[in-house]
């Protein structure tokens, strides 16, 4: 009889151990959602990706609507190509537009694409031409720096 | 002149220790399978270790919780994401804490436990007196516990790293007011099945082989006296902990320095 009931209590055991795991696996990492939706690529040159990863999101009116699959650099153009997974429910017009965004000030990097008008939707492999490069902020630093440099000195009397 | 005897005593004894060691190490590895054909007394030795430290493990993986996510709030609004507080709750849980942490609390709960067990077993001569009966001691004795700790061990780092998520959320979410659907979306966005929650069990599988074998070894080699038992009972937590923090180090820098 006591063995029966260690059986039981063992089994109860385990099973909340195998519940944890799952728990880990689904709610944490969400393994259901992630292979689920079925996507079309979309390709996209860069000047500059900044800190552009793969799995960033790619949003339309801040929803997302797909990943970044990957990022590789062209060295016959020198640009950054991006491929896009763009969910299957969503289609976008032909001449729709790319923006490298950034959520907050220093937060992570994503992809905005605005809807463009023309009557024709993205196609699998197609590329967007209409891009905007990240802002990177130590450009903009030394731009405002330079300018500021190039203003003639305020106390220098002359004027 | 009798010092010099002293070290070169303490090195031979050292080695002979380490050599003992291992070498049970890779009998209790060997008994695997005779182990399991007897599951019985594995079952058994589960619901000891298990279900007996299920209860101190879940209210302390529920309190590391609740507190991961109060300090984790407390960092993260400086700088304006508080959102990300679930992912910071999820990755510290299930890559370190989760478990780094129930391997010490296994360690003092189950491993304390079976050092005393097995030096009192070897104190009262049991272990000699299975020996003369051609009863393996190591088979019948040591073996399912060790690998009971063994199974045991990732299924309770899994429920501490639950319940610690399911803390945090009541802190963050329901206490503090993080949105509810920031909180989840960060963590799914940033936590990987397989480079964050598989490593989190493997870890906690190697910390399992650690502690149990460490308790084993000790209650194993310990003087047959009460003065013996009680020391190797108190060497079980201390080695047991140190190795448990070390691997620990050694395992991050494999799995995620990239």
């Amino acid at each position: 009889m006591q063995r029966s009931k260690n059986d039981v209590w063992v089994g109860l055991f385990v099973l909340l151990g195998a519940a944890a795991i799952l728990f880990l696996a689904l709610k944490s990492a969400n393994l259901l959602s992630m292979n689920f939706q079925t996507t079309y690529n979309v390709t996209a040159r860069f000047d500059n990706v900044g800190g552009l990863k793969r799995q960033a999101a790619v949003k339309s009116a801040g929803v997302v609507v797909g990943r970044v699959d990957s990022v590789t650099f062209d060295d016959k153009t020198f640009q950054a190509t991006v491929t896009l997974a763009l969910e299957n429910r969503f289609q976008f017009p032909k001449d729709s537009s790319l923006k490298i965004l950034t959520s907050g000030l220093l937060g992570e990097q994503y992809i905005g694409i605005e809807a463009g008008s023309e009557a024709d939707n993205l196609k699998a492999g197609d590329r967007i031409q209409a891009t905007q490069s990240a802002v990177v902020l130590e450009n903009l630093i030394s731009q405002f720096l330079y300018n500021k440099a190039a203003e003639p000195a305020p106390t220098s009397g002359s004027k | 002149m009798k010092f010099i005897a002293n070290i070169g005593f303490g090195v031979r004894s050292f080695l002979a220790n380490l050599g003992h060691g291992a070498a049970l190490f890779v009998r209790l590895m060997r008994l695997f399978g005779v182990t399991m054909r007897r599951f019985g007394l594995v079952r058994d030795q589960i619901h000891f270790l298990g279900n007996y430290s299920l209860a101190i493990i879940a209210v302390s993986g529920l309190f590391v919780g609740f507190v991961l996510s109060l300090q984790g709030y407390y960092t993260l609004q400086r700088y304006g994401s508080s959102e990300a507080l679930g992912l910071l709750v999820a990755l510290s849980l299930v890559r370190e804490l989760g478990p780094v942490v129930s391997a010490l609390l296994f360690a003092g709960r189950a491993g304390t436990s079976l050092t005393a067990e097995i030096g009192l077993m070897k104190a009262g001569e049991q272990l000699s007196a299975m020996d003369l009966m051609a009863v393996d001691p190591v088979q019948r004795i040591l073996a399912p516990r060790f690998w009971g700790g063994v199974i045991t061990m990732p299924l309770l780092a899994a429920v501490f790293s639950a319940v610690g998520i399911i803390g945090g959320w009541m802190v963050g979410v329901l206490m503090i007011g993080v949105d509810a659907g920031a909180f989840w979306s960060q963590m799914q966005g940033g936590v990987d099945v397989w480079k964050d929650v598989g490593n989190g069990v493997v870890k906690s599988i190697v910390f399992g082989v650690t502690v149990t074998f460490v308790a084993l070894l000790q209650g194993y080699e310990a003087q047959p006296t009460p003065e013996g038992v009680s020391r190797a009972t108190t060497r079980t937590v201390v080695v047991a902990s140190l190795a448990v923090l070390a691997l620990d180090f050694v395992l991050t820098a494999m799995m995620f320095s990239i």
